[in-house]
């Protein structure tokens, strides 16, 4: 036994495909090992919820930022000033009678050839009853001062420089995020220099201020880019791989080992054994997996577990058993079959310490090609609507993109990325087990 | 399913004249039918069992039925007359009459067995929410108008599918060690994603980039007017759903195919009838296809199998208007009907597909016409 797995082993570097395939196990598995380590489970599913507020920061539906290398146009940053952070933005003037100024001015340097995709100002304030007013005003590196507006701040407060009309008006009808950088020479260029926004506060109250966010969002973000509701797609895109590994491997092995058994039984008793066995994998050949598994998506849970043991469950019956039906019926002829009756072994001992062996290196071919059909399983599911609620998958990111036309919008990094991951995972264990299939069945290393 | 009823194929006596023959595959066909005809009403029992399991079904639409007559009597003004107590008493008798019509009131083995029955006879009952084409309600009616496209689709693709990749496979096993056989080895792993898989990139290049042919759909909008250019329009429409279909499937499905064929091959009555000097058509056609037709056609409908379930996102992706999309539709919009009818209808495509490719089985296994036991 031990020497059939060296021995395979050692085969196994003279196949280029197996080497290949094996690396790309490897490194996905790494990749899970990160994620895991990185992001720990809660929080990953925290992120992915967008609880707090996680996301307020990141650009909607950005590509990721190392396309700027094959950009000529540079793209921008999302780019964040927060009096929170650099205390020396924010000027307090005491004015007596509880009145004091409350003034704040970020700058920051815009050095790229795109207009930003969104321009927000967040806003907390600490007061007691009176609220705070705060007048922005825009400074463009030409030395313009463009008004923006003006408001009275509650406790935490969103001004979405994107969203006000006013300002669009006062633009003469431009997008704020493009007419407070257009370049007067040429409205389709950005001014490139030292941008300032000033906050002119005043507080009413003793110990009352202000405290203010700026954020430029950019059109790139991060490794992987962002989605609709501003995710970093990075957070998924690892997840995915120890959700997806898991599913595929623990289907892959749970559901043959169980078939194994079964086939093993079947034979050994033979019979109405035999019989029921043959008659149930007749009934599930016919039973739709997909459907079935969308009614218990719909009508149970939507777990990923309980996903898995469906897909167990209807697999161990599958068309798997008459293949290692025929395999067991040439072991259970076999002279030391007989030889171990002989000596009194029981049925147990025999199914397990005898024939069950026998045919393990065939097995590992077969449960090694059949991961990748489990890992798109889940990515199906996730495509119809049906993934896990909470994690984040691969197949929930394809979902994601499928629903809000990212093929149609040219958000084509949204479908590539978690496509190129399911397609290397496919690869690796196929790849693998088709080599596997030629070392263990000698009957196809000759062709 | 590759197993021929053995005990039924034993007790005939042999005979090798050909109407006992037909007599064989005849009674062979015959007893798979009624097996799987069994087959069938158990599978969609279970069926059904999944979808009522723990009676969640029945209380949504005990709650449908309450809600439509609440509204109802809040939208009649007779009702205004009376007091509230009156108005709850017949509310309670007015869903207790619908319950009751509806037979919900009945243990759920009995009603069980009913749609048992219902649902074999295809008497599927009307939609929640989902209209037919043609504005009908009737399930029965919305899976008629959409069986066709995704006959149409699934039909045009496994037919390229089985021949081409039956003739590829062939001529690999003629140029074995070749360029092209070592190509569509190595390829033959990128079939372990599925054709939607395919299809998204198809789309990503052909249609988003290229702009060369449709994201999807079956017609042009509006619909051409004459016959000729609908025709057009739809094969327009299909070739990138079949492109990816055959993409998906054929490289390990030549691969395999191959791989018998050079296993057939290479046993020891091949080389006797080339030793009797027959030519390589002969002995392609007589020694190596004609055996392994058993086993091609056994991983064939696999394929298929596999196809048909995978056809709900293999549409969806293409926005195809078959069942597949519907099962979707239903799924979005909480279709129970719907999705129930989806379930029975691919049971019935998967075990109608079992039993014709077991007809073809019957006609190609010498097995099975000449009375030998099947293993």
């Amino acid at each position: 036994m031990k020497a059939t797995f060296s021995n395979a082993f050692r085969q196994m570097r003279r196949y280029p495909s197996a080497v290949a395939g094996s690396i790309i196990i490897l490194f996905l598995v790494f990749m899970a090992i990160y994620a895991m380590v990185t992001i720990p489970y809660s929080e990953a599913l925290r992120l992915w919820r967008g609880a707090d507020n996680v996301w307020m920061q990141s650009p909607r539906n950005a590509r990721p930022a190392w396309f700027n290398y094959f950009y000529k146009e540079k793209q921008p940053l999302t780019i964040v000033q927060s009096t929170t952070d650099d205390p020396d933005a924010k000027i307090m003037v005491d004015l007596g009678g509880g009145v004091a100024t409350s003034d704040f001015i970020f700058e920051f340097d815009y050095q790229y050839d795109g207009f930003p995709s969104e321009l927000a100002v967040f806003l907390t304030a600490e007061f007691t009853a009176a609220r705070p007013n705060v007048v922005l005003n825009w400074i463009t590196p030409d030395g313009r001062e463009i008004p923006l507006g003006e408001l009275t701040v509650r406790a935490n407060e969103t001004y979405s420089v994107s969203q006000d009309s006013r300002v669009t008006r006062r633009l003469g009808g431009v997008q704020p995020e493009r007419g407070l950088f257009a370049d007067p020479a040429n409205p389709d260029k950005p001014l490139k220099g030292t941008y300032q926004l000033v906050g002119e506060g005043l507080v009413f109250e003793e110990g009352s201020s202000i405290d203010a966010t700026l954020v430029v969002y950019g059109k790139l973000h991060g490794l992987a880019g962002t989605d609709h509701r501003r995710r970093d797609i990075t957070v998924a895109l690892l997840w995915g791989t120890p959700v997806a590994l898991a599913f595929g491997l623990v289907a892959a092995v749970g559901s043959s080992i169980m078939t194994m058994f079964l086939g093993a039984t079947a034979v050994w008793f033979g019979g109405w054994v035999d019989w029921l066995i043959r008659r149930v994998n007749e009934i599930v050949m016919i039973l739709p997996l997909l459907p079935i598994l969308i009614m218990v998506g719909l009508f149970y849970s939507r777990s990923i577990w309980v996903m898995l043991s469906v897909v167990i469950l209807l697999g161990i019956f599958g068309s798997g058993i008459l293949s290692y039906r025929s395999m067991f019926i040439q072991v259970k002829q076999s002279g030391y079959i007989d030889a171990a009756r002989a000596y009194g072994a029981g049925s147990g001992r025999i199914i397990i310490r005898y024939m069950i062996p026998k045919i393990i290196p065939t097995l590992i071919p077969g449960f090694v090609t059949q991961v990748p059909s489990f890992v798109f399983l889940e990515a199906t599911l996730a495509l119809l609507g049906l993934g896990d609620p909470v994690l984040p998958t691969w197949g929930k990111l394809l979902n994601d993109a499928q629903t809000h036309g990212a093929l149609f919008n040219g958000y084509f990094y949204w479908v590539l990325e978690p496509a190129f991951l399911l397609m290397l995972a496919g690869l690796g264990f196929a790849m693998l087990g088709f080599a596997l299939d030629r070392i263990f069945n000698p009957r196809l290393r000759e062709v | 399913m590759q197993n021929v009823d053995t005990a039924q194929v034993e007790s005939a006596v042999p005979s090798r004249r050909r109407f006992s023959s037909l007599n064989r595959v005849l009674k062979y066909v015959l007893v798979r039918g009624l097996t799987l005809l069994v087959t069938i009403t158990i599978g969609v029992y279970l069926a059904i069992l999944i979808a009522n399991g723990g009676g969640y079904v029945d209380q949504m639409r005990i709650g449908q039925i309450k809600e439509e007559i609440a509204m109802q009597m809040a939208a009649d003004q007779e009702m205004t007359f009376l007091t509230m107590q009156e108005r709850r008493e017949l509310e309670a008798a007015r869903v207790e009459v619908q319950i009751q019509q509806l037979g919900l009131d009945r243990p759920f083995m009995i009603r069980s067995f009913e749609y048992l029955w219902n649902g074999l006879t295809l008497n599927l009952g009307s939609a929640d929410y989902l209209l037919s084409d043609s504005g009908s309600r009737q399930v029965r009616n919305i899976l008629g108008e959409r069986l066709g496209p995704t006959l149409l689709l699934m039909a045009t693709g496994q037919l390229l599918l089985f021949f081409s990749s039956l003739a590829l496979g062939l001529i690999l096993s003629r140029r074995y060690g070749s360029f092209l056989d070592k190509l569509i080895v190595t390829l033959a792993p990128t079939s372990s994603a599925p054709a939607w898989f395919y299809g998204m990139f198809f789309i990503l290049i052909f249609a988003a980039v290229l702009g060369w042919l449709p994201f999807g759909g079956m017609i042009d909008a509006p619909p051409p007017q004459t016959t000729w250019l609908r025709a057009l329009s739809i094969m327009k429409h299909m070739i990138l759903p079949v492109s990816a279909l055959l993409l998906a499937s054929v490289f390990s499905g030549a691969y395999s195919r191959r791989t018998f064929f050079l296993i057939y091959s290479s046993e020891d009555y091949v080389e006797m009838a080339k030793a009797k000097g027959l030519s390589d058509r002969e002995i392609e056609r007589r020694y190596v296809l004609r055996p392994t037709l058993p086993t091609i056609i056994t991983s064939f409908m696999l394929t298929i199998i596999g196809l048909w379930t995978g056809a709900i996102v293999f549409e969806t992706v293409f926005n195809w208007p078959g069942i597949g999309r519907l099962t979707q539709q239903a799924i979005n919009l909480f279709d129970t009907p719907v999705i129930v009818a989806t379930t029975v209808i691919y049971a019935y495509l998967l075990a109608v597909t079992v039993f014709l490719l077991d007809i073809i089985y019957a006609l190609v296994d010498p097995r099975v016409k000449i009375g030998g036991g099947g293993h």
